[in-house]
């Protein structure tokens, strides 16, 4: 018997992205450059996050010709976004035949309570989350994969450090707790007890980890590795950078090497400027506090 | 005997974990002195083009092709098999040319159409094993192989001498038996 879309297939899909780096890409020229750099798979969007953040307004699904030129363009896997909520985009992409779907804040929501339910889909999504509480419900809702979610667009890394923290600081708590103790845990993080017991028994998410939002060089990178990510989301950090080629390739190396300072040395140099970075004092709109 | 798990990128640690249930150390290799302190390699599943540049970078391509050359045991699992494979199409890829079967990447499309089925193979007597491919590739060739399991008439788990590699992942199971035949296979050539 051949089973498709089970949960095996989904979570143990992700395991797949492991110790790599994801990256936002605009255009099939943008995607076959972070392929080639040694990306594991290329999010398709229409505009990176900083550029969201600029244009203001409403920010949808992208369009389907462009999410389909990418997916054409390159033989690693193609992650694409819907806006939190929106089951018609998600079906789309779905159709589409995107490897994975990101239900993410970096889009406007459309939905303002609810997120989408993730198990009656076939492929698999990924969800941010800045608490233990936020991931869990997210993985019961169906996400395959979590990635925190620091604050997409502004190359500060302050708080992909942040949430990063706090999940994994709640985690080892978590695996100190008595059985006793679950059950209460579970009602203040408002997070179903089954999900908490599995982190209990496991000590980690049941699902892969990625870091995201606010990595914009290798030694970020780096630093999301040595906080216990599972591998790295960058979204604008490479293509508003000035070497988009030689960034990218810095940065997969970066996530092998994150504990090796020597090597991270020869990866730091000659690489050309980051993206310029925004204090999050300044932000008249943070992403991260979209999803419920 | 220690078991190395190729560490450039992918699912290293499903791995590890796999060697940790059947009391076996295993460590993961990111560099040609780690790689000889190993009496054998599992090569993991993930995204070959990645694994396939970080080899060339970090100079453990050429050498890791000379130590299977000369009778050093692997263990392929999906991007592995790709690495190990002497030809890679869709798209043409280098690879390190070690094992005689050609292979199509993404051979049953995209992640939508990933699968799980229940496979017999020879090195279990015939009985099934739970298979999980990811995005897997097609041995569309095999050459000087024997082949341990088919799936809808393709070779999905090959050996040559040292070289095991399958088109599924083992390690997203709870089932122990491939780790367990390779383990063997490592403690017959230290043995000899």
């Amino acid at each position: 018997m051949v089973e498709k879309g089970t949960w095996v297939i989904k979570e143990g899909f992700a395991d797949m992205f492991k110790n790599g780096v994801i990256m936002d890409v605009t255009t099939p020229e943008q995607a076959k450059i972070a392929e080639d750099a040694g990306s594991v798979a290329v999010m398709a969007l229409e505009r990176v996050p900083a550029d969201i953040r600029k244009a203001g307004g409403v920010a949808r699904m992208a369009d389907v010709r462009l999410i389909r030129k990418i997916m054409e363009s390159v033989s690693i896997p193609v992650m694409a976004k819907v806006r939190i909520g929106h089951i018609a985009e998600a079906k789309i992409l779905e159709a589409l035949g995107v490897d994975f779907i990101d239900e993410s804040e970096v889009l406007t929501p459309a939905d303002d309570k609810f997120h989408i339910n993730k198990h009656e889909f076939k492929v698999p999504f990924v969800c941010g989350a800045r608490d233990l509480g936020e991931a869990l419900r997210r993985i019961a809702e169906g996400a395959a994969m979590i990635r925190t979610k620091g604050e997409a667009g502004t190359g500060n890394i302050v708080e992909a450090v942040k949430h990063m923290r706090t999940v994994m600081d709640a985690i080892r708590m978590v695996k100190g707790m008595a059985e006793e103790e679950l059950v209460n845990y579970a009602k203040e993080i408002g997070a179903p007890v089954e999900i908490v017991r599995m982190v209990k028994e496991r000590g980690r998410l049941p699902v892969v980890n990625f870091a995201a939002g606010g990595v914009a060089t290798p030694a970020d990178a780096a630093l999301m590795m040595m906080l216990g990510a599972d591998g790295v989301f960058v979204g604008s950090g490479i293509f508003k950078s000035s070497n988009p080629p030689k960034m990218a390739s810095a940065i997969v190396q970066a996530v092998l090497h994150y504990d090796d300072p020597d090597e991270l040395v020869k990866i730091s140099e000659d690489i050309g400027m980051a993206m310029e970075g925004q204090e999050i004092a300044t932000l008249s709109e943070k992403l991260q506090e979209r999803g419920w | 005997m220690k078991i190395g798990v190729l560490g450039m990128q992918g699912d290293i640690e499903e791995h590890l974990a796999m060697l940790s249930k059947i009391g076996v150390e295993g460590i993961r290799v990111k560099s040609v002195k780690t790689l000889e302190e190993v009496d054998g390699l599992i090569m993991p599943g993930g995204e070959s083009t990645t694994m396939l540049r970080l080899l060339k970078l970090t100079g453990l391509f050429d050498h890791l092709k000379e130590k299977i050359r000369n009778g050093f045991p692997v263990y392929g699992t999906c991007a592995g098999l790709i690495l190990l494979a002497k030809d890679v199409s869709n798209p043409v890829q280098d690879s390190l040319k070690v094992l005689d079967v050609a292979v199509s990447r993404n051979g049953y499309g995209r992640q939508i159409d990933s699968f799980h089925a229940m496979i017999p193979l020879s090195i279990l007597d015939g009985d099934l094993f739970d298979a999980v491919f990811i995005r897997a590739p097609i041995i569309t060739r095999a050459g000087n192989v024997e082949v341990i399991g088919t799936y809808g008439g393709n070779p999905v788990f090959v050996r040559d001498t040292n070289v095991i590699a399958s088109t599924f992942h083992p390690e997203l199971s709870e089932d122990t038996r491939i780790h367990e035949f390779f383990v063997r296979m490592v403690e017959n050539a230290v043995s000899h």
